[in-house]
């Protein structure tokens, strides 16, 4: 597995590509944010949770059609279903892989962000506190979407609308934890979720996995 | 008292010639089914004796039955050759054989243990080579299959650093017949091997097939060309 996870950053970085796409997405969506708000502090002060964490998972939504569908096209997913893994393990590697070139990136670059929208700086750790477990959460997710939709047509645009309402729990606590006056209760709320996501979400795409290369 | 002592010595020593021989004899007892353990090792890996297996195969595609009772056997040094024309379920076939699809009726067994219980097992003793050849454009020929010996055997060592996007559709499928090769796993699933193979490259495919099936591997191809598989079986679908 540990293999199979090397072998995906090692893509990665060969095709670096879809890392910066979700990046700069990531940095213009924030930005069109604040134009389209206008210029006021307190407002965009109010904003800014929201936007960025809108923003990281709208942008972390861009690599996952990728994930499994340009494997499915060339073949190589039927071999990572006979490596001899299990394809719950395929599927936990293949989140792994999506988190540490998509979640990761998009954590380093939230704090600017956030200052840029005017943030108060005190508050910016508890929004990346907030975003470990977010991002954590929609790569086992998206990873779950994205090998449901294989092979599906129009399976971008179906995964897009699969995956971001099953996000809205995470959101709802991850924006709310910045501003709340006890956010350790929304962090406990993230974490359950994640407890709830890291064995089940992994299952439920290795069925999907196996169905799709019927 | 020297005589004594004498007697005293001999009954010790008779004693411990005694002991001497209860303990070898409850070693040899007791390490028996180790070293019997060691001995079947030891033929193990002399003679690797396997046997697939399949028993009234049938496989439905959407609603279409594309195999109807279907029955094959391959042992170790064993080659079958799937022959039928366009659709007539010789991929389906791999497929089912590889554990990708299920099965409507029939059961594939290895070694007399059903293939479909424990997919995982089952998956580790298969080397896999479909009609897509499964080659990453953004990796290295070495990237794909590290030892340069096995590179060798299909002729590209010479390629070793070149990024596979450069390579052509013939030397694909060269570097995923040599990944089949480097994989190390007894039974071969091949869906038309040699498409895209240059005369050479068959030949040179021939001879890695029997040197996989002297070392007791198995293997099962569907094909439309003549391969040189000696003594195959020819399964007609």
């Amino acid at each position: 597995m540990r293999s199979l996870i090397a072998r995906e950053l090692r893509l990665a970085s060969r095709q670096g590509s879809d890392t910066v796409a979700a990046l700069v997405f990531f940095i213009i969506c924030g930005t069109m944010f604040a134009f389209g708000a206008g210029p006021d502090p307190k407002l965009l002060a109010g904003l800014a949770p929201g936007v960025v964490w809108v923003a990281a998972l709208l942008a972390a939504l861009l690599p996952l059609e990728k994930l499994f569908g340009a494997d499915f096209e060339d073949g190589t997913l039927d071999l990572l279903l006979l490596s001899g893994l299990p394809a719950y393990l395929v599927a936990l590697a293949k989140s792994c892989a999506h988190w540490l070139t998509t979640g990761l990136p998009l954590l380093l670059i939230a704090a600017p962000l956030a200052i840029m929208l005017r943030m108060p700086s005190h508050v910016v750790p508890l929004l990346l506190i907030g975003l470990v477990p977010g991002t954590l959460i929609f790569s086992l997710v998206g990873t779950l979407t994205a090998a449901l939709t294989l092979g599906a047509r129009r399976g971008g645009v179906l995964m897009a609308l699969i995956t971001l309402p099953l996000m809205m729990p995470a959101l709802i606590f991850g924006a709310n934890a910045v501003m709340a006056p006890h956010p350790l209760a929304a962090f406990a709320f993230l974490g359950a979720i994640l407890c709830l996501a890291l064995p089940l979400a992994p299952l439920a795409a290795g069925a999907a996995l196996r169905l799709a290369v019927e | 008292m020297p005589y004594q002592e004498k007697t005293w010595i001999k009954a010790a020593d008779k004693f411990f010639f005694f002991s001497r021989l209860v303990a070898c004899a409850l070693a040899c007892q007791y390490t028996a089914p180790v070293r019997r353990q060691f001995r079947m090792r030891r033929c193990k890996r002399r003679v690797v004796a396997n046997l697939l297996t399949g028993e009234d195969i049938s496989v439905f595609r959407g609603e279409r039955l594309v195999l109807r009772g279907v029955a094959l056997r391959v042992e170790s040094g064993g080659a079958l050759v799937l022959r039928g024309e366009n659709g007539a379920g010789k991929s389906t076939l791999l497929r089912a054989l590889a554990g990708l699809i299920p099965l409507a009726t029939g059961r594939i067994a290895w070694n007399g243990t059903s293939a479909q219980a424990d997919f995982p097992a089952h998956a580790a003793r298969i080397a896999w080579l479909g009609h897509l050849d499964g080659i990453k454009p953004g990796l290295s020929v070495s990237e794909h299959v590290a030892d340069p010996e096995r590179l060798a055997v299909l002729g590209l060592e010479r390629f070793a650093n070149l990024p596979a996007r450069f390579l052509s559709a013939g030397q694909k499928r060269r570097l995923a017949l040599a990944r089949v090769v480097s994989a190390n796993r007894p039974l071969w699933l091949l869906d038309e091997p040699t498409t895209g193979l240059d005369t050479a490259s068959v030949a040179r495919f021939a001879d890695v097939c029997a040197t996989h099936r002297a070392a007791g591997g198995m293997i099962v191809t569907s094909t439309h060309m003549a391969l040189d598989l000696p003594g195959a079986e020819v399964l007609a679908l």
